[in-house]
């Protein structure tokens, strides 16, 4: 399946990233409307520290450990894709403890986030990478 | 083949979910004591908090098992003919099996108190019958007295405070949580269940009851209407009593096979290596019971996944302040204490033993990832990491590995 792969080597720490993952998440046409007076809370994030940056976002294990570990069911596995029912998630965190890449956090509406690689955006492809203007970010096939 | 599963949570669960992904034949029968459709036993504390339904508590969807073409038998199983194999039911039915596995999870641990039996109205709190049975007694006037400052005590206290008059809780251990906090620790979470009024009654025992009074250790009477048992709970290994060994749980090994040939056994009934300590004990979680049912199922159908990387682990929470614990703390400590966030890393001979985290619990899991994969500190940028968890820590080629 495709997957999302960051490159270090070409990211610039411009964050824009997580601006496109944010506004991909409001399903609006407008980016400037639809994050305007909004603090962002995206689900790719980038990590920075003395000119090295990357963008860090859901790995869609071959054995996830969200998945396994969700003790309601929240989580599933579609062709690779895993994601999250947030009618069944009731913040209990197992997730955040399991993931060993620090990608699931808290969301806005009382359960938790990760990349869905944008399966549920009117888009349906990853606007992190769409949005990337270094080509640090892509979405391939690697087996 | 005939696969016979006696359990339907997590372990029994996995088990089927591990079998259908080698063999898409075999015979399936999951026998349950509970009529109900597979669900969540954690979920029943947030049942009584009404934040989920019934409906919502189902742990799979409800074509579960007829997609994955599982018998469900709602039947007690009261033993097992390992000779024969045959698993025997309370009504003299026998079930065949090729491969049996155990997913019996344990049961609550209620210590013979002097008068027990003169309290009416007293509850477990493990099943989703036990918490229908509670919401029933429930009532704005009702005093409840919890025994037993644990998970599943405290997680009963958040799920039934509104709607009762008052709570107290009283565990022999001098700090709550005593099984995942320090006192420390403790000492947070308490003072913030205090504020939303339940009431703790620590180093304290129960030396008999009367009625609706129980008399503790130092003769003081405690008045309640409702009490709830939650001092412990106790592997369900008798159904392998003289067939396969049992310590303090069912023995497995990492494929989860039993001592007994064709019976494997998962979930909060076995007993498994800690690699955080490298100590067998019984983890009864929920994650890894569903991992160790799942690495059971590939290994009933002759295929293998190891489960060798069990640790103790815990995310929960009260009233919005999120604790997740895992491993064992012994060793060096790193602290860092701000505002109402906590956190201690413990840490020795090189390795992540566990950690502490109450408040801000961001990316957690690259902590338990370092306990679980045991990885040799010097190896990544320790202090980093200490202060703020995340891939940065990790050399440039490890970062490499894992995100391309």
């Amino acid at each position: 399946m495709k997957r999302v792969y960051v490159n270090e080597k070409w990211c610039l720490g411009c964050h824009l990233c997580e601006y496109q993952c944010a506004f991909a998440g409001t399903n609006g046409k407008d980016m400037a409307r639809s994050l305007k007076n909004i603090k962002i809370n995206p689900k790719i994030k980038i990590e920075e520290k003395d000119g090295v940056s990357f963008a860090v976002s859901c790995r869609h294990c071959h054995e996830p450990l969200c998945v396994k570990g969700c003790i309601t069911g929240a989580f599933s596995v579609s062709g690779g894709v895993i994601t999250i029912d947030h009618n069944r998630c009731v913040s209990c965190y197992t997730c955040i403890l399991s993931c060993p890449y620090g990608a699931i956090s808290p969301s806005d509406d009382g359960a938790v986030q990760k990349c869905e690689l944008c399966v549920k955006t009117i888009k349906g492809t990853p606007a992190c990478v769409e949005g990337c203007p270094n080509g640090a970010i892509v979405f391939e096939e690697r087996g | 083949m005939k696969y016979v599963i006696i359990g339907n949570s997590a372990a029994g669960i996995g088990a089927v979910e591990g079998i259908r992904q080698v063999d898409g034949k075999g015979e399936i029968t999951l026998i349950s004591n509970e009529p109900y459709h597979t669900y969540s036993r954690p979920l029943i504390s947030y049942l009584l908090l009404g934040k989920v339904t019934e409906e919502k508590m189902k742990y799979r969807s409800d074509d579960f098992y007829e997609k994955n073409k599982v018998r469900f038998l709602h039947a007690t199983a009261t033993g097992v003919d390992a000779k024969e194999k045959q698993v025997v039911l309370d009504g003299g039915e026998r079930i065949p099996f090729d491969k049996l596995l155990v997913a019996t999870g344990s049961s609550a641990f209620v210590p013979p108190f002097e008068g027990l039996d003169s309290v009416k109205d007293k509850f477990t709190f493990m099943c989703l019958d036990d918490a229908q049975n509670l919401d029933k007694a429930l009532g704005k006037d009702k005093r409840v007295l919890i025994i037993g400052a644990g998970l599943i005590g405290l997680k009963c206290a958040e799920g039934i405070l509104k709607k009762v008059a008052n709570i107290t809780v009283i565990d022999l251990a001098p700090r709550i949580l005593s099984s995942i906090l320090n006192d420390e620790g403790a000492g947070i979470v308490q003072r913030h269940l205090e504020r939303k009024g339940i009431k703790f009654r620590p180093s304290c025992g129960v030396k008999s009851f009367n009625g609706n009074t129980a008399v503790l250790d130092d003769d003081e009477k405690i008045g309640f209407d409702i009490l709830v048992l939650a001092v412990g709970v106790r592997p369900n290994t008798a159904l392998l009593n003289g067939i396969a060994k049992i310590e303090r749980g069912i023995v497995v090994n990492e494929k989860s096979e039993t001592s007994a040939p064709d019976i494997y056994a998962a979930g909060d009934c076995t007993q498994t290596v800690d690699v955080s300590s490298g100590q067998n004990k019984i983890m009864a979680l929920l994650p890894n019971a569903y991992m160790q049912g799942e690495s059971a199922g590939f290994s009933m159908a002759g295929s293998e996944k190891s489960f060798a990387k069990a640790i103790p682990m815990n995310a929960i929470g009260f009233f919005g302040l999120h604790v997740i614990t895992a491993g064992n703390y012994t060793g060096d400590v790193y602290s860092k204490t701000a505002g109402n966030d906590y956190k201690r890393l413990f840490y020795s001979d090189n390795k992540l033993n566990g950690y502490i985290l109450i408040g801000d619990v961001e990316k957690a899991g690259i902590y338990t990832s370092l306990i679980r994969e045991r990885t040799p500190l010097d190896k990544i940028d320790f202090a980093l990491v200490c202060e703020k968890p995340g891939l940065m820590a990790f050399t440039k080629e490890e970062r490499a590995a894992k995100l391309s």
